[in-house]
Protein backbone atom coordinates (compact mmCIF):
# COMPACT_ATOMS: atom_id res chain seq x y z
CA UNK A 1 0.00 0.00 0.00
CA UNK A 2 1.79 2.82 -1.39
CA UNK A 3 1.23 6.10 -2.46
CA UNK A 4 -0.79 9.09 -0.80
CA UNK A 5 -3.58 8.16 1.24
CA UNK A 6 -6.18 10.49 2.85
CA UNK A 7 -5.36 10.46 6.46
CA UNK A 8 -8.64 10.39 8.48
CA UNK A 9 -9.31 13.53 10.77
CA UNK A 10 -7.74 16.20 8.47
CA UNK A 11 -10.78 16.92 6.24
CA UNK A 12 -13.50 18.66 5.42
CA UNK A 13 -14.93 15.23 6.84
CA UNK A 14 -13.99 16.29 10.43
CA UNK A 15 -17.49 17.99 10.83
CA UNK A 16 -18.34 17.87 14.46
CA UNK A 17 -21.97 17.31 14.13
CA UNK A 18 -21.32 14.52 12.10
CA UNK A 19 -21.07 11.18 13.38
CA UNK A 20 -17.20 9.66 13.60
CA UNK A 21 -18.32 6.30 12.44
CA UNK A 22 -21.52 5.54 10.89
CA UNK A 23 -23.16 2.41 9.43
CA UNK A 24 -26.10 2.72 6.63
CA UNK A 25 -28.47 -0.48 5.34
CA UNK A 26 -25.87 -2.98 6.43
CA UNK A 27 -26.49 -6.39 5.39
CA UNK A 28 -24.07 -9.36 6.13
CA UNK A 29 -24.88 -13.38 5.73
CA UNK A 30 -22.45 -16.09 6.87
CA UNK A 31 -23.13 -18.86 4.66
CA UNK A 32 -27.53 -19.19 4.34
CA UNK A 33 -27.89 -17.21 7.85
CA UNK A 34 -28.45 -13.82 7.90
CA UNK A 35 -26.43 -11.97 10.63
CA UNK A 36 -27.47 -8.42 10.03
CA UNK A 37 -30.30 -6.87 8.30
CA UNK A 38 -30.16 -3.22 6.79
CA UNK A 39 -28.56 -2.62 10.28
CA UNK A 40 -27.74 1.26 10.78
CA UNK A 41 -26.04 3.15 13.79
CA UNK A 42 -24.21 6.56 14.38
CA UNK A 43 -21.59 6.67 16.44
CA UNK A 44 -20.58 10.36 17.69
CA UNK A 45 -17.25 11.45 18.84
CA UNK A 46 -16.59 10.58 22.46
CA UNK A 47 -19.82 8.99 23.09
CA UNK A 48 -20.81 5.57 25.10
CA UNK A 49 -22.88 3.39 23.04
CA UNK A 50 -24.09 0.10 24.12
CA UNK A 51 -25.51 -2.29 21.14
CA UNK A 52 -27.56 -4.73 22.93
CA UNK A 53 -29.46 -7.75 22.03
CA UNK A 54 -30.37 -11.81 22.66
CA UNK A 55 -27.22 -13.91 20.88
CA UNK A 56 -27.70 -14.31 17.77
CA UNK A 57 -29.19 -11.05 17.26
CA UNK A 58 -25.92 -9.82 15.14
CA UNK A 59 -24.53 -7.56 17.69
CA UNK A 60 -20.66 -8.72 17.54
CA UNK A 61 -21.26 -8.76 13.44
CA UNK A 62 -21.98 -5.23 13.25
CA UNK A 63 -19.65 -4.95 15.67
CA UNK A 64 -16.64 -6.31 13.79
CA UNK A 65 -18.20 -4.34 10.68
CA UNK A 66 -17.76 -1.07 12.52
CA UNK A 67 -14.58 -1.97 13.42
CA UNK A 68 -13.32 -2.89 10.02
CA UNK A 69 -12.61 -6.78 10.94
CA UNK A 70 -15.37 -8.15 8.72
CA UNK A 71 -16.66 -6.00 5.45
CA UNK A 72 -20.69 -5.84 5.17
CA UNK A 73 -21.83 -8.03 1.79
CA UNK A 74 -23.51 -4.37 1.23
CA UNK A 75 -24.15 -0.99 3.22
CA UNK A 76 -21.53 1.31 3.85
CA UNK A 77 -19.06 1.83 6.95
CA UNK A 78 -17.84 5.70 7.09
CA UNK A 79 -15.37 6.53 9.63
CA UNK A 80 -14.75 10.15 9.73
CA UNK A 81 -15.43 10.64 5.47
CA UNK A 82 -13.93 7.30 4.51
CA UNK A 83 -15.66 4.11 2.89
CA UNK A 84 -14.33 1.63 5.52
CA UNK A 85 -16.39 -1.03 3.55
CA UNK A 86 -14.20 0.33 0.51
CA UNK A 87 -10.46 0.26 1.77
CA UNK A 88 -8.21 -2.44 0.84
CA UNK A 89 -7.25 -4.77 3.63
CA UNK A 90 -3.84 -3.67 4.36
CA UNK A 91 -5.34 -0.31 4.22
CA UNK A 92 -8.20 -1.35 6.79
CA UNK A 93 -5.92 -3.10 9.35
CA UNK A 94 -3.48 -0.15 9.37
CA UNK A 95 -6.63 2.28 10.14
CA UNK A 96 -8.10 -0.01 12.59
CA UNK A 97 -4.64 -0.37 14.20
CA UNK A 98 -4.32 3.50 14.60
CA UNK A 99 -7.95 4.58 15.22
CA UNK A 100 -9.20 1.53 16.76
CA UNK A 101 -9.19 -0.45 19.90
CA UNK A 102 -10.72 -3.62 20.61
CA UNK A 103 -11.46 -4.97 24.18
CA UNK A 104 -12.81 -8.99 24.15
CA UNK A 105 -14.57 -11.25 26.46
CA UNK A 106 -11.78 -13.20 27.40
CA UNK A 107 -9.11 -10.10 26.61
CA UNK A 108 -7.33 -12.33 24.26
CA UNK A 109 -3.83 -11.58 25.17
CA UNK A 110 -0.82 -13.37 23.88
CA UNK A 111 -0.05 -16.18 26.38
CA UNK A 112 3.24 -16.57 25.75
CA UNK A 113 4.21 -12.53 26.31
CA UNK A 114 4.24 -10.48 29.11
CA UNK A 115 1.30 -7.85 30.54
CA UNK A 116 3.71 -5.24 29.24
CA UNK A 117 5.09 -6.96 26.06
CA UNK A 118 1.03 -7.57 25.02
CA UNK A 119 0.67 -4.21 25.80
CA UNK A 120 3.03 -2.68 23.67
CA UNK A 121 2.02 -4.91 20.95
CA UNK A 122 -0.12 -2.44 18.69
CA UNK A 123 3.07 0.24 19.00
CA UNK A 124 5.52 -2.09 17.93
CA UNK A 125 3.13 -3.37 14.71
CA UNK A 126 3.03 0.71 14.01
CA UNK A 127 6.73 0.41 14.12
CA UNK A 128 7.72 2.48 17.50
CA UNK A 129 10.89 1.83 19.07
CA UNK A 130 10.85 -0.82 21.52
CA UNK A 131 12.29 1.28 24.44
CA UNK A 132 9.48 3.94 23.73
CA UNK A 133 6.53 1.15 23.01
CA UNK A 134 7.44 -0.31 26.83
CA UNK A 135 7.43 3.19 28.26
CA UNK A 136 4.00 3.87 27.03
CA UNK A 137 2.80 -0.11 28.08
CA UNK A 138 3.91 0.61 31.80
CA UNK A 139 2.65 4.00 31.68
CA UNK A 140 -0.59 2.41 31.18
CA UNK A 141 -0.63 -0.23 33.50
CA UNK A 142 0.56 2.10 36.02
CA UNK A 143 -2.63 4.17 35.17
CA UNK A 144 -4.94 1.25 35.09
CA UNK A 145 -3.20 0.19 38.25
CA UNK A 146 -1.87 -3.51 37.01
CA UNK A 147 1.51 -2.12 37.50
CA UNK A 148 2.81 -4.96 39.77
CA UNK A 149 1.82 -7.46 37.10
CA UNK A 150 3.78 -5.79 33.81
CA UNK A 151 6.11 -8.67 34.42
CA UNK A 152 3.62 -11.52 34.57
CA UNK A 153 1.91 -13.46 32.17
CA UNK A 154 -1.49 -13.83 31.14
CA UNK A 155 -2.03 -17.31 32.97
CA UNK A 156 -0.43 -15.77 36.14
CA UNK A 157 -3.13 -13.07 36.30
CA UNK A 158 -6.55 -12.80 37.55
CA UNK A 159 -9.55 -12.56 35.00
CA UNK A 160 -10.08 -8.80 36.67
CA UNK A 161 -6.07 -8.21 36.02
CA UNK A 162 -5.93 -9.73 32.41
CA UNK A 163 -8.74 -7.62 31.63
CA UNK A 164 -7.13 -4.39 32.68
CA UNK A 165 -4.15 -5.23 30.71
CA UNK A 166 -6.22 -5.91 27.94
CA UNK A 167 -7.99 -2.75 28.23
CA UNK A 168 -4.42 -1.09 28.61
CA UNK A 169 -3.66 -2.45 25.01
CA UNK A 170 -6.84 -1.15 23.22
CA UNK A 171 -5.79 2.49 24.37
CA UNK A 172 -2.17 3.12 24.27
CA UNK A 173 -2.51 3.67 20.58
CA UNK A 174 -4.99 6.41 21.50
CA UNK A 175 -7.83 5.43 19.69
CA UNK A 176 -10.99 7.60 18.29
CA UNK A 177 -12.75 4.55 19.17
CA UNK A 178 -12.90 1.70 21.53
CA UNK A 179 -15.23 -1.37 20.92
CA UNK A 180 -15.69 -3.42 23.77
CA UNK A 181 -17.42 -6.83 22.82
CA UNK A 182 -18.94 -8.89 26.28
CA UNK A 183 -16.12 -7.05 28.13
CA UNK A 184 -16.83 -8.28 31.59
CA UNK A 185 -18.60 -11.72 30.04
CA UNK A 186 -15.90 -13.58 31.52
CA UNK A 187 -16.17 -12.18 35.28
CA UNK A 188 -17.84 -12.36 38.45
CA UNK A 189 -19.92 -9.32 39.07
CA UNK A 190 -18.25 -6.92 41.72
CA UNK A 191 -14.66 -8.03 39.22
CA UNK A 192 -16.62 -7.06 36.14
CA UNK A 193 -18.09 -3.73 37.11
CA UNK A 194 -14.58 -2.66 38.15
CA UNK A 195 -13.13 -3.64 34.97
CA UNK A 196 -15.91 -1.52 33.22
CA UNK A 197 -15.12 1.37 35.40
CA UNK A 198 -11.70 1.26 34.41
CA UNK A 199 -12.74 0.97 30.85
CA UNK A 200 -15.18 3.90 31.11
CA UNK A 201 -12.99 6.22 32.86
CA UNK A 202 -10.26 5.22 30.60
CA UNK A 203 -11.94 6.47 27.36
CA UNK A 204 -13.83 9.31 28.83
CA UNK A 205 -10.27 10.93 29.67
CA UNK A 206 -8.63 10.16 26.44
CA UNK A 207 -11.80 11.53 24.61
CA UNK A 208 -12.09 8.16 22.75
CA UNK A 209 -15.75 6.78 21.42
CA UNK A 210 -16.74 3.46 23.17
CA UNK A 211 -19.40 1.03 21.64
CA UNK A 212 -20.36 -1.70 24.31
CA UNK A 213 -21.72 -4.95 23.22
CA UNK A 214 -23.45 -6.67 25.60
CA UNK A 215 -25.92 -8.80 26.72
CA UNK A 216 -25.90 -7.41 30.74
CA UNK A 217 -28.62 -4.51 31.27
CA UNK A 218 -25.81 -3.63 34.02
CA UNK A 219 -23.35 -2.85 31.37
CA UNK A 220 -25.88 -1.18 28.67
CA UNK A 221 -26.95 0.66 31.76
CA UNK A 222 -23.36 2.35 32.18
CA UNK A 223 -23.99 3.75 28.38
CA UNK A 224 -25.38 7.32 27.20
CA UNK A 225 -27.50 5.41 24.85
CA UNK A 226 -28.89 2.27 23.61
CA UNK A 227 -29.74 0.20 20.11
CA UNK A 228 -31.31 -2.77 20.55
CA UNK A 229 -30.51 -5.34 17.82
CA UNK A 230 -32.88 -8.04 17.10
CA UNK A 231 -32.94 -10.36 14.03
CA UNK A 232 -29.85 -8.37 12.56
CA UNK A 233 -31.97 -5.55 12.69
CA UNK A 234 -32.10 -2.17 14.91
CA UNK A 235 -35.50 -2.63 16.95
CA UNK A 236 -35.66 0.30 18.90
CA UNK A 237 -34.73 4.03 18.35
CA UNK A 238 -32.48 4.88 21.66
CA UNK A 239 -34.98 8.10 21.68
CA UNK A 240 -38.14 5.88 22.70
CA UNK A 241 -40.02 7.91 24.90
CA UNK A 242 -43.52 8.00 26.45
CA UNK A 243 -45.69 9.90 29.15
CA UNK A 244 -45.31 7.94 32.56
CA UNK A 245 -48.56 6.14 33.63
CA UNK A 246 -50.29 9.14 35.71
CA UNK A 247 -51.88 6.62 37.44
CA UNK A 248 -50.77 5.58 41.14
CA UNK B 1 -54.59 1.13 41.62
CA UNK B 2 -54.58 -0.88 38.49
CA UNK B 3 -57.89 -3.27 39.32
CA UNK B 4 -60.37 -1.11 37.44
CA UNK B 5 -57.98 -1.13 34.61
CA UNK B 6 -58.45 -4.61 34.63
CA UNK B 7 -61.74 -4.82 34.99
CA UNK B 8 -61.90 -1.90 32.42
CA UNK B 9 -60.29 -4.36 29.88
CA UNK B 10 -62.71 -7.06 30.29
CA UNK B 11 -65.56 -4.99 29.70
CA UNK B 12 -63.97 -3.38 26.69
CA UNK B 13 -64.49 -6.85 24.95
CA UNK B 14 -68.23 -7.36 25.91
CA UNK B 15 -70.46 -6.23 28.69
CA UNK B 16 -71.09 -8.33 32.08
CA UNK B 17 -72.00 -8.23 36.15
CA UNK B 18 -69.36 -8.89 38.75
CA UNK B 19 -69.44 -12.60 39.09
CA UNK B 20 -68.01 -12.43 35.46
CA UNK B 21 -65.82 -9.94 35.72
CA UNK B 22 -64.55 -11.53 38.95
CA UNK B 23 -64.10 -15.12 37.17
CA UNK B 24 -62.21 -13.27 34.27
CA UNK B 25 -59.53 -11.32 36.72
CA UNK B 26 -58.93 -14.91 38.64
CA UNK B 27 -58.29 -16.75 35.21
CA UNK B 28 -56.04 -14.36 34.04
CA UNK B 29 -53.92 -13.70 37.29
CA UNK B 30 -54.02 -17.28 38.80
CA UNK B 31 -50.92 -16.37 40.76
CA UNK B 32 -52.80 -13.19 42.24
CA UNK B 33 -54.79 -13.09 45.01
CA UNK B 34 -58.51 -14.04 44.42
CA UNK B 35 -60.62 -11.07 43.90
CA UNK B 36 -63.35 -10.52 46.80
CA UNK B 37 -67.13 -9.55 45.40
CA UNK B 38 -66.98 -6.20 47.66
CA UNK B 39 -63.65 -5.33 45.81
CA UNK B 40 -65.43 -5.88 42.59
CA UNK B 41 -68.83 -4.14 43.46
CA UNK B 42 -66.50 -1.21 45.05
CA UNK B 43 -64.37 -0.98 41.76
CA UNK B 44 -67.54 -0.58 39.49
CA UNK B 45 -68.94 1.66 41.52
CA UNK B 46 -66.00 4.00 41.26
CA UNK B 47 -65.75 3.30 38.01
CA UNK B 48 -69.48 4.25 37.67
CA UNK B 49 -69.39 7.59 39.50
CA UNK B 50 -66.05 8.40 37.02
CA UNK B 51 -68.54 7.33 34.24
CA UNK B 52 -65.75 4.83 32.65
CA UNK B 53 -68.72 2.39 32.96
CA UNK B 54 -72.56 2.23 32.89
CA UNK B 55 -75.03 0.12 33.55
CA UNK B 56 -76.13 -1.31 30.83
CA UNK B 57 -78.89 -3.66 32.26
CA UNK B 58 -80.45 -5.59 35.09
CA UNK B 59 -80.96 -9.46 34.14
CA UNK B 60 -83.29 -11.58 36.30
CA UNK B 61 -82.38 -14.99 37.27
CA UNK B 62 -83.43 -17.26 40.13
CA UNK B 63 -81.62 -14.95 42.96
CA UNK B 64 -81.15 -11.84 42.70
CA UNK B 65 -81.00 -9.41 40.12
CA UNK B 66 -77.68 -9.21 38.28
CA UNK B 67 -76.79 -5.44 36.84
CA UNK B 68 -74.38 -6.10 33.68
CA UNK B 69 -72.01 -3.40 33.28
CA UNK B 70 -71.03 -1.73 29.72
CA UNK B 71 -67.93 0.48 28.79
CA UNK B 72 -68.20 4.09 27.95
CA UNK B 73 -66.56 5.74 25.30
CA UNK B 74 -64.60 7.57 28.01
CA UNK B 75 -63.80 4.32 29.75
CA UNK B 76 -61.99 2.98 26.65
CA UNK B 77 -59.99 6.22 25.74
CA UNK B 78 -58.74 5.71 29.50
CA UNK B 79 -58.21 2.33 29.23
CA UNK B 80 -56.01 2.56 26.22
CA UNK B 81 -53.82 5.19 27.76
CA UNK B 82 -53.13 3.42 30.30
CA UNK B 83 -52.21 0.78 28.51
CA UNK B 84 -49.92 2.57 26.47
CA UNK B 85 -48.55 4.38 29.10
CA UNK B 86 -44.97 3.62 30.86
CA UNK B 87 -44.79 2.33 34.15
CA UNK B 88 -42.45 4.41 36.48
CA UNK B 89 -39.80 2.07 37.15
CA UNK B 90 -39.39 1.65 40.49
CA UNK B 91 -39.95 1.50 43.49
CA UNK B 92 -41.87 -2.07 42.79
CA UNK B 93 -43.35 -1.70 39.42
CA UNK B 94 -43.44 -5.25 38.75
CA UNK B 95 -47.27 -6.29 39.04
CA UNK B 96 -48.51 -3.47 37.19
CA UNK B 97 -46.29 -4.66 34.16
CA UNK B 98 -47.46 -8.01 34.22
CA UNK B 99 -51.27 -6.74 34.59
CA UNK B 100 -50.87 -4.37 32.18
CA UNK B 101 -49.32 -6.32 29.54
CA UNK B 102 -51.95 -9.73 29.93
CA UNK B 103 -54.34 -6.90 29.73
CA UNK B 104 -53.39 -5.79 26.41
CA UNK B 105 -52.84 -9.02 24.88
CA UNK B 106 -56.40 -10.19 25.91
CA UNK B 107 -57.19 -6.93 23.90
CA UNK B 108 -54.97 -7.84 20.94
CA UNK B 109 -53.70 -3.78 22.20
CA UNK B 110 -50.06 -2.93 21.26
CA UNK B 111 -48.05 -4.83 23.95
CA UNK B 112 -44.91 -5.04 21.98
CA UNK B 113 -44.75 -1.39 21.34
CA UNK B 114 -45.65 -0.84 25.69
CA UNK B 115 -42.90 -3.52 26.39
CA UNK B 116 -40.53 -1.79 23.83
CA UNK B 117 -41.04 1.62 25.47
CA UNK B 118 -40.96 0.17 28.90
CA UNK B 119 -37.56 -1.63 28.52
CA UNK B 120 -35.98 1.93 27.33
CA UNK B 121 -37.58 3.32 30.88
CA UNK B 122 -36.27 0.93 33.06
CA UNK B 123 -32.67 1.35 31.18
CA UNK B 124 -32.98 5.05 31.72
CA UNK B 125 -33.56 4.48 35.28
CA UNK B 126 -30.70 2.07 35.74
CA UNK B 127 -28.91 4.47 34.12
CA UNK B 128 -29.53 7.40 36.06
CA UNK B 129 -28.66 4.66 39.55
CA UNK B 130 -25.25 3.77 37.81
CA UNK B 131 -24.46 7.56 37.83
CA UNK B 132 -25.50 7.78 41.28
CA UNK B 133 -23.63 4.71 42.82
CA UNK B 134 -20.19 6.18 41.30
CA UNK B 135 -20.92 9.19 42.86
CA UNK B 136 -22.15 7.56 46.38
CA UNK B 137 -19.56 7.99 49.25
CA UNK B 138 -20.52 5.38 51.51
CA UNK B 139 -20.59 1.66 51.06
CA UNK B 140 -23.71 1.28 52.50
CA UNK B 141 -25.43 3.70 49.54
CA UNK B 142 -23.83 1.71 46.61
CA UNK B 143 -25.25 -1.72 48.23
CA UNK B 144 -28.87 0.36 48.44
CA UNK B 145 -28.47 0.84 44.63
CA UNK B 146 -27.02 -2.39 43.71
CA UNK B 147 -30.64 -3.91 45.15
CA UNK B 148 -32.34 -1.21 43.05
CA UNK B 149 -30.51 -1.99 40.11
CA UNK B 150 -30.96 -6.09 40.51
CA UNK B 151 -34.68 -5.48 40.82
CA UNK B 152 -34.78 -3.71 37.41
CA UNK B 153 -32.44 -5.84 35.68
CA UNK B 154 -35.25 -8.86 36.93
CA UNK B 155 -37.80 -6.67 35.63
CA UNK B 156 -35.94 -5.70 32.02
CA UNK B 157 -35.06 -9.87 31.34
CA UNK B 158 -39.08 -10.12 32.23
CA UNK B 159 -39.83 -7.78 29.30
CA UNK B 160 -37.47 -9.15 26.83
CA UNK B 161 -38.17 -13.12 27.52
CA UNK B 162 -41.97 -11.21 27.12
CA UNK B 163 -41.51 -9.76 23.90
CA UNK B 164 -39.99 -13.37 22.85
CA UNK B 165 -42.24 -15.94 24.37
CA UNK B 166 -45.14 -13.68 22.78
CA UNK B 167 -43.97 -13.38 19.57
CA UNK B 168 -42.67 -17.12 19.26
CA UNK B 169 -45.95 -18.59 20.57
CA UNK B 170 -48.44 -16.38 18.51
CA UNK B 171 -48.54 -15.91 14.94
CA UNK B 172 -51.03 -13.20 14.02
CA UNK B 173 -51.71 -10.69 16.24
CA UNK B 174 -55.06 -10.79 17.30
CA UNK B 175 -56.05 -10.69 20.32
CA UNK B 176 -58.69 -13.46 20.39
CA UNK B 177 -55.96 -15.74 19.50
CA UNK B 178 -53.57 -14.43 22.50
CA UNK B 179 -56.67 -14.69 24.48
CA UNK B 180 -57.11 -18.50 24.18
CA UNK B 181 -53.00 -18.95 24.78
CA UNK B 182 -53.18 -17.20 27.93
CA UNK B 183 -56.09 -19.72 29.33
CA UNK B 184 -58.71 -17.01 29.19
CA UNK B 185 -61.78 -15.10 27.75
CA UNK B 186 -63.87 -18.38 26.80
Amino acid sequence: MNGPQPEPGTGAASDPIAPLLSARAVHKTFGATPALRAASLDLYAGEVVAVTGRSGSGKSTLLHCLAGVTVPDTGTIVYDGQRLDQLPTDDRSRLRRRHFGLVLQFGQLVPELTAAENVAIPLLLERRRRASAQAAAMEWLDRLEVADVADARPAAMSGGQAQRVAIARALVTSPRVVFADEPTGALDTVTGDLALQVLLSATRETGAALVLVTHDNRVAAAAEREVVLRDGTVDVPATAGRPESGRP
Amino acid sequence: MSLGMVLLGVLAERPAHGYDLKRAHDDRFPSARRLAYGQVYATLARLERDALVELAETTRGAGPDRAVYAITDKGRAELLAWLDAVESPGPYPAEELVRKTITSLHLGADADGFLVHQRAAHLAAMRRLTLDRAEAPELGARLAIDHALAHLDADLRWLEETRDRVARETTGTGGRQVAERTGGDR
